[in-house]
């Protein structure tokens, strides 16, 4: 089998690939309900429901898609300059560690600085930390040619360690009657919310803003064009110029610095204190939205929302009837595929032989 | 003459709208070497690979030896004793040359080598044809028209009736050309047929009967070579008269531009060493050899993409700084080697490509943004300046042909964002780097970038022309220097140099 790059897309193509991709994942996840015994039409309608259907069901999808977007940004720009970063969620870890520390020790008055310098603080000490600890694999990839999917995954690990030790020691909370649990904001850092009696609050327009200032950082600046660049042909970027080890170096710090913020922004506007399942996978979940997204900043909200929408659907579904929640797994993986797929299909011809 | 030994009757071939092969009839006697003939793209590849079962043909057949040869099975051609030497070698280097021959020609399941038998067939094969070769010295460790020579026999090892050798003078010296073309002799006076590759018109008529000329997929002409002159074919090849380069002297030859003084850097076969070059204003200074003596390394080094490990290179009498953005702000235009790789960003929109290596000067960029408007407008007028055809602007590189992204390239290399009339003339580079700035192109793009490098040569630009082209070298190089092994000859003038004299310097026997 042959792949051949187009050289025009066809309008036709485009329109109908991604139809495709969502009629190939409702079949695929068709299957599965059926096979768990429930009726498939309802199935969906409940999910659709319990991810759209309300304000309630909507702010709760929203809420969820917040850290979603923020670790889908830090995927596509890493992606982007293909810095395969599959570190975001213990980025997103230490940005809450970071938050906390900033934000909580203390009463977070050991700073005695106003409240809206110290949220600052906090947020850049996410950002930094975040930042940071991608720095590491950064310069291992661009000096030593180490893989950064190695060494960035494995520093997940490593972070979710140092974080058990931070809740068990000198972060933990003394009131939680044993829990590891960190110490909480002080209340003057927590987020206000958009919509009173849910959980959904302001740090969604701050993801939201973050989306536009990412898409015209790599579609406006000069630093875009480096990072889009070194992506596409790190040798002819040499050529042309690009500081391509300065270029890696800034993307992974973009990188880090988003997935660190996804840390402080769910402490500081769902949990105000930080716990090791804080994040049920957000970090991997980036991954999958930014793929989703073709690694487009913008097309990250949409799909931060979908995955979202899904994962908060198939639970209030599986409560009304015994699908599994996992059947939400399955619809984000079928979909990533098929829109793999479909999007290879509109960009490649193949030839079988 | 004798039954033909291969017949190809009304190949065709289409791979989409472009039709590759059109309606092809040839045939190859016993003891004759047949050239192909062609420009890139012309069909020469396609219809050598329908011929060794690549690809399978729309329409049309093959008899090889008066039986019928089954279409698209690789096997089925060498069984039938058709063999390929490919331009690009097929050897591992890690292995000794006898196993090289060995491998793949012996079944998967069985214990041992029958490595006696082999080495005497291979002892055999060598000596008939005068192949000699050290069956036991490593591929890696031979030079490349050794390498060449364990190709060859590595085909004939396997019972080769009828030899394809697509372009073989390529990677060699004249004297390294002249010993294959001695074998070829040898080889069809023992009753092979040879089906010959090449757009180098001299070399097709020294060495081959009959000549086919492929233009645009169609067989436009065949030929007894007898009686048939360069021009002739030259004609038959690109489908109208071409007149050959005509080199003036330069108007004026100015003071020193660039210079290298004792300069040595890298390590193997991509290594200078003490090397001394000067480069003067309205200048061109031609680079003789054959690829992997050094050229990539001094081309690198001149582009700022490799630093000198000792010695001087001073641009206008200031060190040469080792950053490509700061060697084009000083009017450095850089042609590189490999125009897809390195050349241009694929992906990429043709106007990011055309201001890729200005994007940090004022012209385009404010505070870290991109000056949009003034980047698109620069990037059109390369495109129409340089008759870039193929997408505009706003369409990726990678759609270009190679002779349009060369264009491309050479658009933004010689055109200064502040020429305001679109003419190179008027504000031309300080120096041009160009490695092998012609190398896969048609006829008509190699003469245009030729002419431009002349031109630039007569507003004052220095210009330096690395070339395996010999025949490029000469016509177009004021000066020549030939490199061998990192090392650089003395540059001398072009009519003080025999073809001789060059060939021997690039084998390094003179310098």
């Amino acid at each position: 089998m042959q792949l051949t790059k187009r050289n025009t897309l066809s309008p036709a193509a485009m329109v109908l690939a991604p139809i495709g991709a969502v009629l190939f994942t409702l079949l695929v996840s068709a299957l599965l309900v059926l096979w768990a015994g429930a009726p498939v039409g309802q199935t969906y309608g409940l999910v659709l429901k319990g991810g759209f259907g309300s304000v309630f069901a909507l702010s709760e999808t929203l809420t969820r898609a917040v850290p979603l977007m923020l670790t889908g940004l830090a995927a596509a720009v890493a992606f982007k300059a293909r810095l395969f970063n599959i570190g975001a969620e213990g980025q997103l870890y230490v940005g809450a560690l970071a938050a906390v520390a900033v934000g909580g020790l203390h009463g977070g008055t050991g700073f005695d600085v106003p409240p809206a310098l110290l949220f600052v603080l906090m947020l850049l000490a996410a950002a930094l930390a975040g930042a940071l600890l991608l720095l590491g694999p950064a310069l291992m990839k661009a000096r030593l040619g180490v893989d950064e999917v190695v060494t960035t995954l494995l520093l997940n690990f490593i972070v979710l360690l140092l974080v058990s030790l931070m809740l068990d020691g000198p972060m933990k909370d003394p009131t939680a009657m044993g829990w590891p649990q960190s110490v909480a904001l002080i209340g003057d850092l927590e987020l206000g919310k958009l919509i009173a009696q849910t959980r959904l609050h302001t740090g969604l327009l701050g993801a939201c803003v973050l989306a536009v200032l990412v898409w015209l950082l790599m579609k406006y600046t000069v630093l875009g064009f480096d990072i889009r660049a070194v992506g596409a042909n790190p040798r002819a970027a040499a050529f042309a110029g690009v500081p391509v080890t300065r270029t890696v170096v800034l993307v992974a710090m973009l990188s880090g610095a988003l997935a660190g913020l996804a840390g402080a922004i769910e402490v500081a506007g769902r949990t105000s204190y930080l716990t090791l399942d804080m994040s049920p996978g957000y970090g991997y979940s980036g991954i999958v939205i930014a793929m989703l997204a073709g690694l487009h900043p913008l097309g990250v909200v949409a799909a931060s929302g979908f995955v979202a929408g899904i994962l908060v659907g198939a639970d209030s579904m599986s409560r009304a009837v015994g699908v599994p929640t996992y059947i939400a797994d399955v619809i984000v993986a079928a979909s990533l595929i098929s829109v793999l797929v479909a999007t290879l299909l509109t960009q490649y011809k193949v030839k079988f032989k | 003459m004798s039954d033909p030994v291969l017949v190809l009757s009304g190949i065709t071939k289409r791979f989409g709208a472009l039709v590759a092969n059109d309606n092809i009839s040839l045939h190859l006697g016993a003891g004759e070497v047949l050239a192909l003939l062609g420009e890139n793209g012309a069909g020469k590849s396609t219809l050598v690979s329908i011929l060794f079962g690549h690809y399978v043909a729309d329409a049309g057949s093959i008899t090889a030896f008066g039986q019928p040869l089954p279409a698209g099975d690789p096997k089925a051609a060498l069984a039938a004793g058709i063999g390929m030497v490919h331009q690009h070698f097929t050897l591992a280097d890690n292995l000794s040359v006898l196993d090289n021959v060995v491998m793949g020609s012996e079944p998967l399941w069985q214990p041992f080598t029958r490595s006696k038998l082999a080495r005497q067939k291979l002892a055999e094969v060598a000596q008939r044809f005068g192949l000699a070769v050290d069956a036991d010295a490593l591929v890696g460790s031979l030079s490349v028209g050794a390498r060449q020579r364990v190709e060859i026999l590595k085909a004939l090892y396997r019972g080769a009736r009828v030899l394809i050798l697509d372009e073989p003078t390529a990677v060699l010296t004249p004297q390294e050309s002249e010993a294959l073309f001695d074998v070829l002799s040898q080889m069809v006076a023992q009753g092979l047929s040879i089906i010959f590759i090449s757009h180098k018109l001299g070399e097709v008529l020294r060495v081959s009967h009959r000549v086919a000329v492929l233009r645009g997929g169609k067989l436009v002409a065949e030929a007894a070579v007898q009686g048939t002159t360069q021009g002739q074919l030259a004609q038959w090849m690109v489908g109208h008269a071409i007149d050959s380069p005509v080199r003036l002297p330069s108007p004026g030859v100015g003071e020193v531009v660039c210079s290298l003084d004792g300069v040595c850097t890298g390590a193997g076969r991509e290594k200078l060493h003490d090397v001394t070059l000067q480069l003067r204003r309205g200048e061109l200074l031609a680079i003789a050899g054959v690829s992997g003596n050094g050229q990539v390394a001094l081309a690198e080094l001149l582009c700022g993409t490799r630093q000198a490990s000792s010695g001087h290179v001073t641009l206008q009498g200031h060190p040469l700084p080792a950053r490509p953005a700061e060697l084009v702000k000083l009017g450095v235009a850089r042609i590189p080697e490999d125009r897809h790789a390195v050349g241009v960003v694929g992906d990429l929109p043709q106007w990011e490509n055309a201001v890729s290596e200005r994007l940090r000067s004022a012209a385009f960029s404010a505070w870290g943004w991109v000056r949009r408007s003034a980047a698109m407008a620069y990037a059109r007028r390369v495109i129409a300046a340089f008759d870039v055809r193929g997408g505009g602007a706003t369409s990726a590189a990678r759609v270009l042909s190679g002779g349009n992204m060369q264009k491309l390239i050479l658009g933004r290399a010689l055109l200064h964002p502040d020429a305001a009339d679109s003419q190179v003339q008027s504000h031309p580079p300080t120096l041009i780097v160009a490695h092998q700035p012609t190398w896969g192109l048609d006829i008509g793009a190699v003469r245009y970038v030729q002419s431009q490098l002349l031109a630039a040569r007569d507003a004052g630009a220095a210009v330096l022309l690395i070339s395996d082209d010999l025949d490029e070298v000469l016509t177009l190089g004021d000066r020549v220097a030939v490199m061998h092994a990192g090392q650089l000859s003395a540059a001398r003038a072009a009519e003080d140099w025999t073809r001789e004299a060059i060939g021997l310097a690039m084998a390094g026997a003179a310098h």
